[in-house]
């Protein structure tokens, strides 16, 4: 009882101050704007400098009207210039374009700069130490726990664990990701790190190959994604052993090693990363394969809207008013962040594959892995084949029959 | 070893495939958004 009270104190202690920053950063209502015949005032500028809202109604909504309602722009057609070009930002005008699509429509998209400033800002900043800092923390773990060995040695005797189409579905999903993530941070790092330094016609040329092969090489990555979940869904739901092996953390702390089946609980994480995360980078990458054709999010945060999601946050409500543009420049967003926390899930996967274990690689190289090995890490895994290579033919349990 | 070559080869494959059946389908921005009326380039004297 006594933790359930403190639980909802810490969200209490935990939410209030944002809270009171989301309070803070509110836009003050009725401001008195008759200083400036309802334009904005000293206060607006100072409070968007500050990055804090402002109540841009006076603008959005002043966009003009027909001959009755503004009788005084009445001979020159109900709205002034300038209410015109309000109205083209605000995507409030009448227009009809030749164009063939929707983003044609939108004359002043203003939308932008908040994501250009996220994009080298801030995604740069923490997704460039995310991936540091895994590694850091894979060589610190090295460096303490040493590699994973096999204990007693090998036996000699070696057991199938992934049959060739496995091991190939695996590679075409590993190379294309790996693929995707280099041109990927090229993309996005390039005009930073390269350009300064070997100039933009090296970078330019890498940002026109790198487009080539990331837009190409991702059907690899969606084709391989489908197939090793197909392959090996059923061996990755969750199941009691899975509690075991976190209670003696997979058997790399420590020297017990719990039993597991073909995938242990700590593959299960890879997996399921790898299918969810997969996807979403898919999803995202194909509405940014297509632009303007899929758009994703202003659904997708409408339904949270509905589900009250931010209000747990104590935000604003998202935006479900978007133009197509910024449909893009979210999608984008969105495949860059969940991509770096996948990229650090398979970084440290490959260090756990190759120089953290043992044994380990054998089983993806040619798919034969040590007995001690398979005892060690996948031990009913292990029986489970035994007794069926034991066990006698289908065909000839019939013919006995 | 011959199954990671085989899903590399797998990769490039597909790839290359992709390409070409985006190219044929007119998939890029510039062939999807752009017509007769856009004047993307100027024209030959």
């Amino acid at each position: 009882m006594l933790r359930h009270l403190m639980a909802v104190l810490a969200m209490i202690l935990l939410t209030t101050p944002a809270i009171a920053q989301e309070a803070e950063n509110a836009p003050p209502a009725g401001i008195d704007r008759s200083a400036t015949g309802g334009a904005q005032t000293l206060e607006d500028i100072l409070r968007r400098q500050q990055n804090q809202k402002i109540d841009d109604r006076f603008r959005s909504q002043n966009i003009g009207g027909d001959a009755s309602t503004v009788p005084e722009l009445g001979p020159l057609g109900g709205a002034s210039d300038a209410d015109l070009w309000r109205a083209l930002r605000y995507g409030k005008a009448d227009i009809t374009t030749s164009t063939r699509n929707e983003t044609g429509k939108v004359l002043v998209q203003d939308g932008g700069m908040w994501w250009l400033e996220i994009r080298r800002g801030p995604l740069v900043k923490y997704g460039g130490w995310l991936l540091l800092g895994t590694i850091a923390v894979l060589a610190v773990f090295y460096l303490l726990r040493g590699r994973v060995r096999v204990e007693g040695g090998m036996s000699g005797r070696t057991i199938t664990r992934f049959r060739f189409i496995e091991r190939m579905a695996h590679w075409l999903l590993a190379g294309s990701f790996i693929l995707l993530g280099l041109t990927g941070l090229l993309s996005l790092l390039g005009r930073m790190f390269i350009a300064p330094y070997l100039g933009r016609e090296v970078n330019a040329t890498l940002l026109q190959a790198s487009k080539f092969i990331h837009n190409n090489v991702a059907w690899a990555f969606m084709i391989g994604l489908v197939a090793v979940f197909l392959m090996w869904i059923w061996h990755n739901i969750p199941n009691r052993l899975d509690l075991v092996w976190f209670r003696h953390a997979g058997g790399i702390i420590g020297n017990t090693h719990p039993p597991a089946k073909k995938f242990n609980a700590g593959q299960k994480i890879v997996f399921w990363s790898v299918v969810l995360l997969g996807g979403s980078i898919s999803l995202s990458g194909l509405s940014l394969l297509f632009p303007f054709e899929l758009p994703l999010f202003a659904k997708t945060f409408a339904i949270l809207n509905d589900l009250g999601l931010p209000g747990w946050f104590g935000a604003d409500p998202l935006p479900v008013q978007m133009s197509p543009q910024e449909e893009m420049q979210y999608a984008q967003l969105w495949h860059a962040i969940v991509a770096f926390g996948l990229m650090a899930v398979i970084i440290a996967h490959i260090y756990i594959g190759t120089l953290g274990m043992e044994g380990a690689f054998d089983a993806m190289k040619d798919g034969e892995v040590d007995e001690a090995w398979a005892h060690q890490h996948h031990s009913i895994w292990l029986e489970e084949e035994k007794a069926r290579a034991k066990a006698p033919p289908k065909s000839a349990r019939t013919a006995a029959e | 070893m011959n199954a990671i070559l085989a899903g590399l080869v797998a990769m490039i494959g597909i790839g290359i495939g992709a390409w070409l059946i985006l190219d044929e389908a007119g998939f890029s921005s510039q062939e999807v958004y752009s017509g007769p009326n856009v004047r993307l380039e100027q024209p030959a004297d």
